[in-house]
């Protein structure tokens, strides 16, 4: 009986786990498939990202015919609906049942924080795109490696353009009420601030907020500019609203708010926005064009970073998997290949990665312009060689507490 | 500019309340009537804000949109209700009889007829079993939520309100979006409208003797059956207007239903269900608690209206208007 | 009927020990202890639901105290042992306040207050970040070691909660037997005939939310072992209205319902999900149609189907040809 239902769930396994399997054509393949985990979110209010999320990596492997460094490529897809218990058991099938490895995500901090001591006991390695700032830095995990960027670390050099380029002297903050928002606002204010700009107003508002008008009508009415760490549909609500309320002011933002995802949604409210991002659609690199050219042809949509960062996860596996002949199976060698992975060309640029895992490359500030009869993420300025730390200290950052709500403290306040 | 904070925070709340009334009346109307809690209400809202996008980029005119969404949901809704909530037992069993005649007796199993009227025979519908309307209506906002996400995947849609109403308004020198007040106007029209509707029709006494005594109204000869489905599709059609409405401001997204549903309960609470009255105070309370609060107290801002709410009911267990012994 | 519902909870209590052998692999081994997790959720949910008919959609809360409490304690140096049991204790504290709060409404209003008391618990979560951690959690440093035993291994953890499953379930079934119980019920069918008879129906009910609180903390501190970190969205709405769903699904009226309604929606969650990408409107359909079909729960009208289906084939045998009317 045992043996019975073993034999069944091996082969229900095999014939398809999961709704995203992509088998290889068989081929004179040196040991076997290389069996990718992808944690990502499908279901709830997250999901947005996380399907994104999937064309991003779906497409990278059809350009690659599911193959990499000369071996087939099976991806399992799991879906962990924003739960972080979910997202601990579905790693665990990941892991234990499916035997992946190497793991890819997953989009929520608070997912990737609830599996980090699974990963470090099981030795899994994992290339993760949630922003939280620990993970690479006061509390980093060996087998970690993350190419997309911290809450933060786009967000210090739109600090530094709106203090420096754009001459902005007053500015307001208003970000999501959780670590995200906190990490992605406080890296503007201090990089703003220490470049000759005062925070005047720092404002967070619950994630399941339904409405700003309450904290629209709080704004002081001579800002500069507004500086918003929403992210997902929160950014889009709040920069439209804004502007319904007649604020004229200058917006400003780190990577989410005008993502290429929301953007298509919106509509003259978003022209002129100045945010940072490692990212544009708009990326005149021939890799980037390519990948633009297939989200649009497959999901009629410009990609933004939810697919961009797991198109890039995969051009930094492959990256690695070639340097070491595709041995994946050897892990401390493939974590020494990722972590010290220079890679010239991707989809935003060359990036390499500091001692912690995480990745230093180009941010973007980007404007939102009309191109055509849409709105785009047009270039503005390129930052090169931007690292978690921006231009500061690595061990005096490190012995600062983490970017939170009050840290670093907002001393330019008014009342 | 503390003046500005003042009357644009005034603003915000009337506006809001507004909204909110649009949302819980209905919710208020079917838990008056037919005592279920419809938690799929939530869902009902986001379906209709997501209808509403389906047809407006299709170059509907907004206010028919408007109407078109909410007597869609308002279909299901009575679809729900005829077939679930409280079934007619006809349609029931001839379903079984068809199905035993077209697929089971042919096969010589058992007899597919019996064996269903036997399944159904303990059904009598929700009404009275709390926790069945509880997994019931939490079961049917899944499905609805669920296919939402899979009709028009995860990515937030803006609805477009109406090109003239972009503009904003200048209220005492100050700008506030005119399309807010448009929608206040339009929940006072509809507070107006159903104020009427009870008060000075004989639906409207029939449903509010429903809502006294409900063995007494039948008892008189009024036609609770009939008066559920009306209810029901009243409920939801104002929900799916509500959605639609609501969706310049709130936009559609995945979510929108867990984010709206506790607001429905929260204005319902303390108003008192079954009474409009309630309704429409209660939602301009919490419009005015949302708003007020979050700005004055902002670190409470996760509690502004859990907590009010947890004090009403600890002191006023029916609510502040509250006519059903809830 | 007592010899054979004897027997059914021998083969119960033996398949329950023998899961490991069974199913093999640390993946299924590791499913099943959060089944158990959650049916104990779901079984101390439904001491206030089948027995008292008193909905919470607010039992997601113990697991922020008691969680929260016993991880902050070890976190700070104490004791595994002292840290559960402080934990436990002030749970229960705890559940003592929100119960006499939530019983002042009664219906709907006993509804809302639940709800509303876990949301301001999860709000207290998600804002006090230097306590909690906010939304990025905190993570529990080691499963303890009970009499020298290493739990952390998936099979060894198996067994630990299925022995703390196990005094749980005894328990339940005491109180299901025992006067208490039966007054309880009574209270829920007839309080009005409770009060005159002399019973104090407000303390019974008190009292019974405090021991669902109890076995909530309990199960709450299983949870933390087993998932090794704890966040707000453990105590968010969903998590209490899934609990109060394992149990309705499973049948409130019933013992064992609820542990039913649990193994369902758990492994819907966790392991169908892998192979059905509508899963969430898979768990929906399957309440709809299980409130039809079996109004009070899956495991009432499984018994029911049960008892019909023989009554119709004693029927047949009797009477032979003749047609037969269905007696269920």
């Amino acid at each position: 009986m045992a043996m019975h239902r073993r034999k069944v769930l091996k082969g229900l396994a095999a014939s398809g786990a999961s709704l995203a399997v992509l088998k290889a054509p068989y081929v004179q393949a040196q040991a076997g498939p290389i069996r990718v985990g992808f944690l990502t979110i499908k279901t709830g209010p997250l999901a947005s990202g996380g399907l994104q999320m999937e064309q991003g990596l779906v497409t990278f492997l059809k350009e690659r015919n599911n193959m990499l460094a000369g071996r087939p490529v099976e991806l399992h897809t799991a879906d962990t609906a924003g739960n972080p218990a979910q997202a601990r058991t579905k790693t665990q099938e990941l892991v234990e049942r499916l035997n992946v490895s190497v793991l890819i995500g997953p989009l929520a901090a608070f997912e990737a924080l609830a599996i980090d001591d699974y990963i470090r006991s099981s030795q899994t390695p994992i290339l993760t795109v949630a922003g939280a700032e620990d993970m690479t830095q006061r509390k980093s995990n060996p087998w970690l490696v993350r190419p997309s960027c911290t809450s933060a670390q786009p967000s210090h050099p739109v600090g530094d353009y709106a203090a420096k380029e754009l001459k902005l002297k007053r500015v307001a903050t208003i970000a999501d009420d959780f670590a995200f928002g906190w990490e992605n606002a406080a890296g503007f204010q201090r990089a703003f601030e220490d470049a000759g700009g005062k925070v005047v107003q720092k404002l967070f508002s619950p994630l399941n907020a339904p409405d700003y008008g309450t904290y629209i009508a709080q704004f002081k009415s001579n800002l500069d500019g507004i500086y918003t760490g929403h992210a997902g549909s929160n950014g889009l609500k709040f920069i439209k609203q804004l502007r319904e309320y007649g604020s004229k002011v200058q917006i400003l933002g780190g990577f989410t708010p005008v993502d290429e995802s929301l953007l298509q949604q919106m509509g003259p409210e978003a022209l002129g926005a100045i945010t940072g991002n490692w990212y544009s659609a708009q990326l005149d690199f021939p890799i980037n064009k390519k990948f633009v050219e297939a989200i649009q042809r497959d999901y009629k949509v410009d990609p933004g970073v939810y697919a961009a960062e797991t198109y890039l996860c995969g051009e930094v596996l492959e990256h690695a998997l070639k340097e070491i002949g595709g041995k994946i199976e050897d892990k401390p060698a493939f974590m020494k290949a990722l972590k010290g992975a220079k890679v010239p060309n991707t989809l935003r640029g060359p990036v390499s990665f500091d001692e912690l895992g995480n990745v230093v490359g180009n941010i973007y500030i980007r404007k939102v312009e009309k191109k055509g009869d849409k709105y785009v993420n047009a270039v503005a300025k390129t930052y090169p060689n931007v690292s978690q730390f921006w231009t500061y200290n690595k061990d005096e950052f490190l012995k600062n507490p983490v970017y939170s709500r009050d840290f670093p403290p907002a001393k330019n306040l008014e009342n | 500019m503390q003046g500005q904070f003042w009357i644009i925070q005034t603003l915000n709340s009337v506006a809001f309340g507004g909204l909110l009334f649009l949302l819980s009346s209905g919710f208020s109307l079917i838990f008056g009537l037919m005592r279920i809690p419809n938690l799929a209400h939530g869902a009902f809202f986001m379906l209709g804000a997501y209808l509403g996008y389906s047809l407006l980029i299709r170059g509907m005119n907004f206010w028919v949109a408007a109407v078109v969404g909410g007597l869609a949901v308002g279909l299901l809704g009575v679809l729900i209700e005829r077939f679930i909530i409280y079934p007619n037992g006809r349609i029931l069993r001839a379903i079984g009889r068809f199905l035993d005649a077209a697929i089971f007796r042919p096969l010589h199993v058992i007899s597919f007829d019996a064996f269903w009227r036997g399944l159904i025979s303990r059904f009598r519908g929700l009404v009275g079993n709390e926790q069945g309307q509880v997994l019931l209506t939490l079961g049917i906002s899944f499905i609805v939520a669920d296919l939402c996400l899979l009709i028009w995947t995860g990515d937030p849609m803006t609805l477009p309100a109406p090109e003239a109403l972009r503009r904003p308004l200048f209220v005492a020198g100050y700008a506030f979006p005119t399309y807010r007040l448009v929608v206040l106007g339009i929940a006072l029209v509809a507070a107006v409208g159903l104020y009427l509707l009870m008060e000075r029709t004989r639906l409207g006494a029939m449903i509010r003797a429903g809502v006294d005594d409900r063995e007494m109204a039948r008892g008189c000869g009024i036609p609770v059956s009939r008066l559920f489905t009306t209810v029901f599709l009243l409920g939801a059609t104002l929900a799916g207007i509500g959605g639609v409405l609501g969706g310049p401001i709130l936009n559609a997204y995945p979510g929108l239903d867990t984010d709206m549903l506790p607001l429905a309960l929260i204005v319902v609470i303390l108003g008192g269900a079954g009474s409009l009255l309630g309704a429409f105070v209660g939602s301009f309370v919490v419009g005015f608690l949302y708003n007020f609060g979050i700005a004055l107290v902002p670190d409470l801002a996760y509690f502004v209206l859990f907590l009010p709410m947890v004090l009403v009911l600890v002191f006023l267990p029916q609510g502040l208007f509250g006519r059903v012994q809830l | 009927m007592k010899r054979a519902s004897i027997i059914s909870l021998a083969i119960a209590a033996a398949a329950l020990v023998a899961v490991p052998w069974i199913i093999g692999g640390d993946f299924y081994i590791n499913m099943a202890s959060q089944v158990l997790i959650y049916a104990l959720f779901a079984l101390s949910i439904n001491l206030m639901l089948g027995y008292g008919g008193m909905v919470s959609l607010g039992h997601a809360a113990y697991l922020g105290v008691a969680g929260y409490t016993c991880i902050l304690l070890v976190t700070a140096g104490y004791n595994q042992l002292t840290a559960a049991v402080i934990a436990v204790l002030f749970s229960t504290a705890f559940a003592g306040v929100f119960g006499v709060l939530s019983l002042r409404a009664p219906g709907l209003g006993f509804i809302m207050i639940t709800l509303a008391i876990g949301q301001i618990v999860w709000g207290i979560a998600y804002r006090a970040n230097d306590l909690t951690g906010g939304d990025n959690g905190m993570s529990f440093p080691a499963r303890p070691m009970p009499f020298g035993f290493d739990i952390r291994d998936a099979k060894s953890f198996y067994y630990f909660t299925l022995i703390v499953f196990a005094i749980a379930f005894f328990f339940l079934w005491r109180f299901s037997r025992s006067p208490f119980g039966a007054s309880l019920v009574g209270t829920k069918d007839q309080p009005r005939r409770m009060r005159m008879l002399g019973h104090n129906v407000w303390l019974i009910q008190l009292l019974t939310f405090v021991l669902a609180g109890f076995w909530g903390s309990v199960a709450s501190i299983l949870y933390v072992y087993y998932n090794l970190f704890l966040s707000p969205h453990a105590l968010a709405l969903q998590q209490s209205a899934e609990i109060l769903l394992m149990a309705i699904l499973g049948g409130a009226t019933s013992l064992t319902g609820p542990i039913v309604g649990a193994a369902i929606i758990t492994l819907i969650k966790n392991v169908i999900s892998t192979y059905v990408e509508r899963w969430n409107t898979l768990l929906g359909a399957i309440f709809v149609i299980a409130i039809i079909f079996m109004p009070y729960g899956l495991v009432p009208g499984c018994k029911q189907l049960w008892g019909w289906l023989q009554n119709r084939r004693k029927n047949r045998t009797l009477q032979h040809d003749a047609p037969s009317e269905p007696t269920a």
